[in-house]
C-alpha cells in the first residue's frame, strides 16, 4: 500500500544552519504517528517540507504517492496541516474563514461538514464572530478546523495543544482519535510526551536534524523504559535474589525495574519467602519522558 | 476553478470590507488634487489643443489613482498576510501559481478601476469631460492597473517588512507616477526632461489613457499601447517566475 508520507534522504540548510540532515521515514496509511524532539530538532522544518512551505535542498517527499514538488496540487489536496504559529486572517468571521479555506480546496457547498467540525471543536457559538475577537485557544481551534475542511486523508498537527486548556485538549484528542479510527493518518508533534504516549502508535524522535529513534511506542517504551516498582520494606534488607531487578535505593525505599507485569508476582513471592514485610508499594508504568531523555542523551 | 474564484472573492472582500479606506479615501484625495492644482495652475499651464487645464487634469488623476490603488491592493494584501503568517493558508492549498497570480491581479485591478471610475464620476460633476475614444481609454485602464497590480505582487513578495514596501512605493511608484505627466503635458517640458519622460512607462499609461478622452496625446497611441503591453507581458513573466520558484514565499 502507498505510504501516507514517504520522506527520503531529505536535507535542508538555512544559511549556515543544518535544519535537516538526511531524514528518511515512512508513515503508513491509518497510522497515528508522533514526531518528537527538543526545540530546534527540525520537526517543524520537516513538516514545512512535507506541506510545501519549504523546499528541500535534496531528497524526496511524497504524500500518498504524490511528489510534493512535481505533483504539488495532488499532494496538497490530500494533506491538512495545523501550523504551530497562531495565525489568522483578521478580515473574516470563523465561518467565512472556513468557507474560504474550503474554496481553496475546490469545495463550494461545504457547510454541512463545516458545521460538524464546528460542533466537534465546540466552536458553534463563535461561528459568526470575527477572528480578531477570539481568544488564543479559540483561534487554535479554528486552525484545526481549517486543516480539516477538505477531509484530508493525511492530517499533520504541529503542536496543536500548545497554550490550550485541558477541556479543549480532551475534546480535540477525542475528535482526532475519531478521525484516525475513520482511516485518517495523523502525524503529531508535541512537547506533551504523555499525549504522544497515549495517542501515537509509532514515534520518531529527532535531534539536530536527524531521526535518532524510530519505532513503535510499545517497543521504545520496552527498550528504554520499564515498570518501576517502588517498595518501602519493613526494616529488613531486601533478599539478595532481587539484586537483578534493583534500579536504586533511597533510604528504606527500594526501586526495582521490571520488564513486564508478570514479574511482579515473582518479586512478591521472593519477598514473602524471605519473610520481608512490604509497608508501601507503588507501581509506575513505562514512561515516554524517560525514553525521550535516554534517547536524547544517548545520541 | 473554485479555488481561483474563492481567492478572487476573498481578495475582493478584503478591500470591500474596508472600502471607506480603500475606495472612498483615494477618491477624496484625487478631488483635493483636482481642486488645488486646477486652482493654482490653471492660469500657468498651457495644454495643447486648447483643452482647459482642469479638464486635462481629470483623466491623469483618474489613471494615477487607478495605478496607485492597484499597486496598493496586491502589495498590502501580500505583505500583511506574510507578516501575520496567514499566507500559509494559501500556501498549504492546491492553488496553482497561475491561479494565485490571476486572483491577486484581478482583485487589485478591480480596486484600481473602481477608484478610477469613482474619480471620473465625481469629477464629471465639475467638468465637462469628452470621451472621444473610449476603447483606448478602457485598454489603457485595464493594462495600466494590471501592470501595477503585478508590480504590487512583486513588491509584496520581495518586501519582508512594511518599511521596505513603503520604500518601493515612495521611491519608485510615486516618482514614476508624479513624473509621468499627470499634472502637465510633457511637450511643455524642456527637451531633456521631455525625452527623459519617454523612458518612463507610466508616461505611456497616462498619455494613452488621456488619448481615450481627448483623441490627442503626446505620444502616438499605438506606441503607447506597445510600450504598456510590452511592460505588462514582461511583468507577468517576472511575477509568474517568482511565484513558480516560491521566491521569498516558500523557503
Amino acid at each position: 500500500m502507498t505510504a501516507a508520507i514517504d520522506v527520503r534522504e531529505v536535507h535542508k540548510r538555512y544559511g549556515g544552519v543544518r535544519a535537516l540532515a538526511g531524514v528518511s521515514l515512512s508513515i503508513a496509511q491509518g497510522e497515528f504517528f508522533g514526531l518528537l524532539g527538543p526545540n530546534g530538532a527540525g520537526k517543524t522544518t520537516l513538516i514545512s517540507v512535507i506541506a510545501g512551505l519549504a523546499r528541500a535542498d535534496s531528497g524526496q517527499v511524497r504524500v500518498l504517492g504524490a511528489d510534493v514538488i512535481g505533483e504539488y496540487r495532488r499532494a496538497r489536496s490530500v494533506l491538512g496541516v495545523v501550523p504551530q504559529e497562531l495565525v489568522f486572517d483578521p478580515f473574516f468571521t470563523v465561518r467565512e474563514t472556513l468557507r474560504i479555506q474550503s474554496g481553496y480546496f475546490g469545495l463550494r457547498r461545504n457547510d454541512a461538514w463545516i458545521d460538524e467540525i464546528l460542533h466537534h471543536l465546540d466552536l458553534q457559538a463563535k461561528a459568526e464572530v470575527n477572528m480578531r475577537a477570539l481568544s488564543g485557544g479559540m483561534k487554535r481551534r479554528v486552525l484545526v478546523a481549517q486543516a480539516l475542511v477538505h477531509k484530508p486523508p493525511v492530517i499533520v498537527l504541529d503542536e496543536p495543544t500548545a497554550g490550550v486548556d485541558v477541556e479543549m485538549r480532551q475534546g480535540l484528542w477525542q475528535f482526532v482519535r475519531r478521525l484516525n479510527r475513520d482511516g485518517h493518518t495523523i502525524v503529531l508533534t508535541t512537547h506533551y510526551l504523555e499525549e504522544a504516549q497515549q495517542l501515537c502508535s509509532r514515534l520518531a524522535m529527532m535531534k539536530a536534524g536527524r531521526v535518532v529513534a524510530l519505532d513503535s511506542t510499545h517497543n521504545l517504551l520496552q527498550k528504554f523504559s520499564g515498570l518501576d516498582l517502588k517498595l518501602r520494606l519493613d526494616g529488613d534488607a531486601p533478599p539478595e535474589d532481587l539484586a537483578g531487578w534493583v534500579l536504586g535505593r533511597d533510604g528504606d525505599c527500594l526501586t526495582l525495574r521490571l520488564r513486564e507485569y508478570a514479574e511482579l508476582e515473582d518479586v512478591l513471592m521472593r519477598l514473602r519467602r524471605a519473610g520481608v514485610t512490604v509497608r508501601e508499594l507503588e507501581l509506575q508504568p513505562p514512561d515516554l519522558e524517560e525514553v525521550f531523555m535516554r534517547v536524547m542523551g544517548r545520541s | 476553478m473554485t479555488g481561483f474564484v474563492t481567492l478572487l472573492k476573498k481578495e475582493l472582500l478584503r478591500f470591500w470590507k474596508v472600502s471607506f479606506q480603500t475606495v472612498a479615501a483615494p477618491i477624496v484625495t484625487s478631488m483635493l488634487y483636482l481642486l488645488i492644482f486646477s486652482h493654482a495652475l490653471a492660469a500657468h499651464v498651457h495644454v495643447r489643443g486648447g483643452v482647459r487645464y482642469t479638464v486635462f487634469l481629470v483623466p491623469g488623476l483618474a489613471m494615477m489613482s487607478m495605478l496607485q490603488n492597484a499597486f496598493a491592493n496586491s502589495s498590502s494584501s501580500l505583505i500583511q498576510s506574510k507578516i501575520t503568517g496567514s499566507i500559509v493558508f494559501i500556501l498549504f492549498s492546491p492553488l496553482s501559481y497561475l491561479e494565485l497570480f490571476c486572483a491577486y491581479v484581478l482583485a487589485s485591478m478591480t480596486r484600481g478601476l473602481v477608484v478610477g471610475l469613482g474619480v471620473l464620476a465625481v469629477a464629471a460633476w465639475f467638468v465637462d469631460l469628452p470621451l472621444r475614444a473610449p476603447f483606448w481609454a478602457l485598454a489603457f485602464a485595464l493594462l495600466g492597473s494590471a501592470i501595477l497590480a503585478a508590480l504590487g505582487l512583486v513588491a509584496g513578495i520581495w518586501a519582508d517588512k512594511f518599511d521596505q514596501l513603503a520604500g518601493f512605493q515612495n521611491f519608485l511608484i510615486m516618482p514614476l507616477t508624479f513624473l509621468s505627466g499627470v499634472f502637465y503635458s510633457i511637450h511643455s517640458l524642456p527637451a531633456f526632461w521631455a525625452s527623459l519622460s519617454h523612458l518612463n512607462p507610466f508616461f505611456y499609461m497616462i498619455d494613452g489613457f488621456r488619448y481615450g478622452f481627448f483623441g490627442a496625446s503626446d505620444a502616438p497611441p499605438l506606441i503607447s499601447l506597445a510600450v504598456v503591453g510590452g511592460s505588462f507581458v514582461a511583468l507577468c513573466a517576472l511575477t509568474l517566475g517568482l511565484l513558480k520558484t516560491g521566491y521569498k514565499l516558500r523557503y
